[in-house]
């Protein structure tokens, strides 16, 4: 079973790595709506420096909501779920493996990328640090809200932005404890360590409700 | 080993496809299932591949309804199941580690379906016939003695079609079991057959409501057949 969950989670990373697997997709969305940032706002680093931590959240919300829709579809399409559903781990573990592997190719790209972007958004290194672990800590809680979202609309052609209208509302927690905790960190006077958890929670929360609610929108397509 | 079904039932979009299907098939032995487009062939491989849910009956192994045929299963379905980025050569070896390998290797196996020389192509550079022989180099590089094929000689020449007959001959022969949804004759020596026909109307809970003489014409929009005196 192990090896099943093994095997899965490398084929992921090396098909989104591949020609036109879309790995890169969402760090460049990231890079466009960070850079077009301080040149729709004016080039005030005070100003910056306040809203920057919010603009990487949220950039960071929707590059991860632009990859999810081809989580499960191209599965679905070409039938390579249904040789997965045969497998002897269940279906709850081989969306594990699969949101696993989608985050690893979009969402710690986009932890790495941070303290970078920060740079443009004339960030401080504290709130660089800040942003990171935050994001760190919080990105596997989008990625698992939106394989759910993913699941759902997989029989679907357009599912795209019935996905978006799915998975936001219950991403928007994640957000607002996210960048709560970034400000928490860089003013000093709240305590970082509440959303810090929150955001920890989130993650655990929806790993484990993902994966099962997941494994049941799946089943029930077929 | 016995594979048996007993009065499945399949319903799929609110109407009944099949009724009351029931079948045994011993190691060693094939079942052949035959029927029009839509009578539910590929409905009942899928039921019988635990992908689908009878809407009534069940399907055993070994007369123990505990056990489910479940990861014995090998399935050529009507997707192939290979990513077309990845090489051939990728595709099985993911396939043997997903389901468990067989003593037959990937050289193997591409040598008894002819593609030895595709082994290191991406499968998208690959036709329909070729794909199909792909999936059939995976049933036999996987550890799994149910064979369950839907439309396996689709696409294949005709060389590909016997080469198909021999294979799976050789896995009956090795004590493996078969079920196959095929238009065209395999050639299979004494396979059993069952052929899928639609139920009668009565057989349905509800009366459809095209069968109500009032909205016909409309309905059918010159699709009626003409009536005396019209």
């Amino acid at each position: 079973m192990t090896g099943a969950l093994a095997a899965i989670l490398q084929r992921d990373i090396r098909l989104a790595l591949r020609q036109g697997g879309g790995a890169a997709l969402g760090l460049v969305f990231f890079l466009l709506i960070v850079t077009m940032t301080p040149l729709a706002i004016g080039p005030d680093p005070a100003l910056l420096a306040r809203i920057g931590p919010a603009m990487l959240w949220l950039a960071a919300v929707l590059s991860i909501l632009l990859g999810l829709d081809r989580l499960f579809q191209a599965d679905v399409e070409d039938g390579s779920l249904q040789q997965m559903r045969l497998s002897s781990a269940p279906l709850e573990l081989v969306v594990l493996a699969k949101a696993t592997a989608h985050w690893l190719v979009t969402g710690l790209p986009l932890v790495i990328a941070a303290p970078v972007y920060g740079l443009l958004l004339a960030l401080s290194p504290v709130a660089m640090l800040a942003v990171t672990i935050t994001l760190l800590i919080g990105t596997p809680a989008l990625v698992f809200i939106g394989a759910t979202g993913a699941a759902l609309t997989s029989g679907m052609r357009r599912g795209g932005l019935l996905l978006a209208i799915l998975s936001l509302p219950l991403m928007t927690p994640v957000l607002i404890f996210g960048v709560s905790a970034t400000m928490a960190a860089l003013d000093g006077l709240t305590p970082f360590r509440t959303p810090i958890l929150a955001l920890a929670a989130l993650s655990l929360f929806s790993m484990v409700v993902g994966c099962a609610a997941s494994a049941a929108a799946l089943r029930a397509n077929d | 080993m016995i594979l048996t079904a007993s009065n499945l039932s399949c319903r799929r979009g609110g109407r009944l496809i099949f009724r009351d299907i029931s079948f045994r098939v011993a190691s060693g032995s094939a079942l052949v299932v035959t029927g029009d487009n839509g009578a539910g062939k590929s409905s009942l491989i899928a039921m019988i591949a635990g992908l689908l849910t009878p809407a009534e009956g069940e399907i055993a192994l070994s007369g123990d309804p505990e056990q489910t045929p479940g990861e014995l299963i090998g399935l050529m379905a009507h997707r192939d199941g290979l990513k077309p980025s990845l090489t051939v050569q990728e595709n099985l070896s993911w396939a043997r580690n997903l389901l468990g390998a067989s003593a037959m290797d990937i050289d193997e196996a591409l040598l008894a379906v002819g593609l030895s020389h595709a082994i290191a192509m991406p499968v998208e550079h690959l036709s329909a016939g070729q794909r199909r022989r792909v999936s059939l180099a995976r049933l036999l590089s996987c550890s799994r003695p149910i064979w369950l094929m839907d439309e396996p000689a689709g696409a294949l020449d005709q060389r590909a079609i016997r080469g198909l007959t021999g294979l799976m001959q050789r896995h009956l022969a090795e004590g493996g079991i078969i079920v196959a949804a095929t238009h065209q004759p395999l050639g299979i020596d004494d396979a059993q057959t069952l052929h899928l026909a639609p139920p009668p109307v009565d057989a349905g809970d509800e009366e459809p409501f095209w069968e109500d003489d009032d909205c016909e014409d409309e309905l059918l929009m010159g699709y009626a057949p003409a009536r005396a005196g019209q």
